[in-house]
């Protein structure tokens, strides 16, 4: 599966790992849920860095549209919650 | 559905409508390619804005830095002259300005990280906008409609996802550099109205006024000693003859260069 990690980039990771990915991001998400400022910066790093870690990176001029898509590293969980309200007209440029 | 799914059908989604939106997918392509070097520039237009602030901090931090130093300076010399109360008023506007001194190194390190990711960002999206242009013409010049569409559904998204990510990340960079200008604006401000004192020197302040009294009254206070030590002691004849003995020395040093002179 391709992972983008907003603002650094795309990485490859062996569907194997799909499921560990999957538990974090759960927990990412109650952080979301829940506000929890400080959990939310550390779930999100500690995603991050797995994705960064077991992942491989696609070289630059890959095409290739990412299966999932995780808030840049520095993200406040403003900016994950106002990213994740985006329709798809409103906030995304490009 | 988790965060990271959501936001890629986020991104997809919008680039399916783009697609959607063209009778022929081919027409697409031009268009998009047209988008994406609009995009390249604005990435490049934001690297060289956030430049720009960062210099701009580092003339303020050199600004600063030469007025904490001469501040330092001024407390010790008025504490060498015993006047603890101009050192005591100089060694506090100086822990004034060593706040504003942190606060702008803390703001220079981050805009200096903001430019670094936007300069990746510039040279991952330059080369995908490459990848897009070959991908591009072969397509038009392969496939049919049918196939063509598969073909460029895959590219679009890949290309208008890394747009989007790119988009976001120049937005942040723009309000950040807009915050730092603001916060920039001011420290200019503070310093050309005399808060925290003109470095260049051209205008004195009060501090340096009252050390430069003090060292001229002390002078003509040393000059005044001098003058009576000369009155006492008579005319110093000693001084002459002891400056006369250097002399053979001295003659002898020219003689040696001059001889090196002929032979060369």
């Amino acid at each position: 599966m391709i992972v983008r990690i907003m603002g650094e980039g795309q990485w490859d990771l062996a569907d194997e790992h799909a499921d560990l990915l999957n538990s974090l991001d759960a927990g990412l998400e109650s952080t979301v849920k829940g506000g929890d400022q400080e959990a939310f910066r550390a779930a999100l790093s500690d995603l991050l860095a797995k994705v960064r870690a077991l992942g491989s990176p696609l070289p630059d001029d890959s095409l290739a549209p990412s299966d999932a898509v995780l808030p840049a590293a520095d993200s406040a969980l403003d900016d994950v919650r106002a990213l994740l309200s985006a329709s798809d007209e409103g906030l995304i440029p490009g | 559905m988790t965060i990271m799914k959501r936001l890629s059908l986020i991104f997809r989604a919008k680039a399916n409508k783009a697609l959607d939106r063209a009778e022929d997918p081919r027409e697409t392509l031009d268009y998009s390619y047209e988008r994406q070097r609009e995009m390249l520039m604005k990435v490049k237009r934001g690297v060289a804005d956030v430049a720009t602030s960062r210099k701009r901090l580092e003339l303020q931090l050199q600004t600063l830095t030469q007025q904490s130093d001469k501040l330092e300076g001024q407390s010790r010399q008025a504490l060498a002259q015993g006047r603890e109360d101009l050192a005591r008023e100089a060694l506090t506007r100086r822990s004034a300005i060593q706040v504003q001194q942190a606060d702008l190194a803390t703001q220079h390190a981050q805009l200096q990280a903001e430019e670094e990711k936007l300069t990746l960002a510039s040279q991952r999206l330059q080369a995908k906008v490459d990848a897009f242009r070959t991908r591009k013409e072969t397509i038009k010049a392969t496939y049919t409609a049918a196939e063509a569409q598969t073909k460029i559904g895959e590219a679009f998204s890949g290309i208008s996802e890394e747009m989007g990510d790119v988009g976001l990340a120049v937005q942040r960079a723009e309000d950040k550099t807009l915050a730092m200008q603001a916060r920039a604006g001011a420290i200019d401000e503070l310093l050309a109205s005399g808060a925290l004192d003109d470095a260049s020197g051209t205008a004195k302040d009060d501090i340096t006024t009252e050390l430069e009294r003090m060292s001229s009254q002390s002078d003509v206070e040393l000059e005044l000693a001098r003058l009576k030590g000369e009155i006492t002691a008579g005319t110093p004849v000693q001084q002459i003859e002891g400056s006369a003995t250097g002399t053979p020395a001295a003659a002898d040093a020219p003689a040696t260069p001059e001889k090196q002179g002929e032979t060369s």
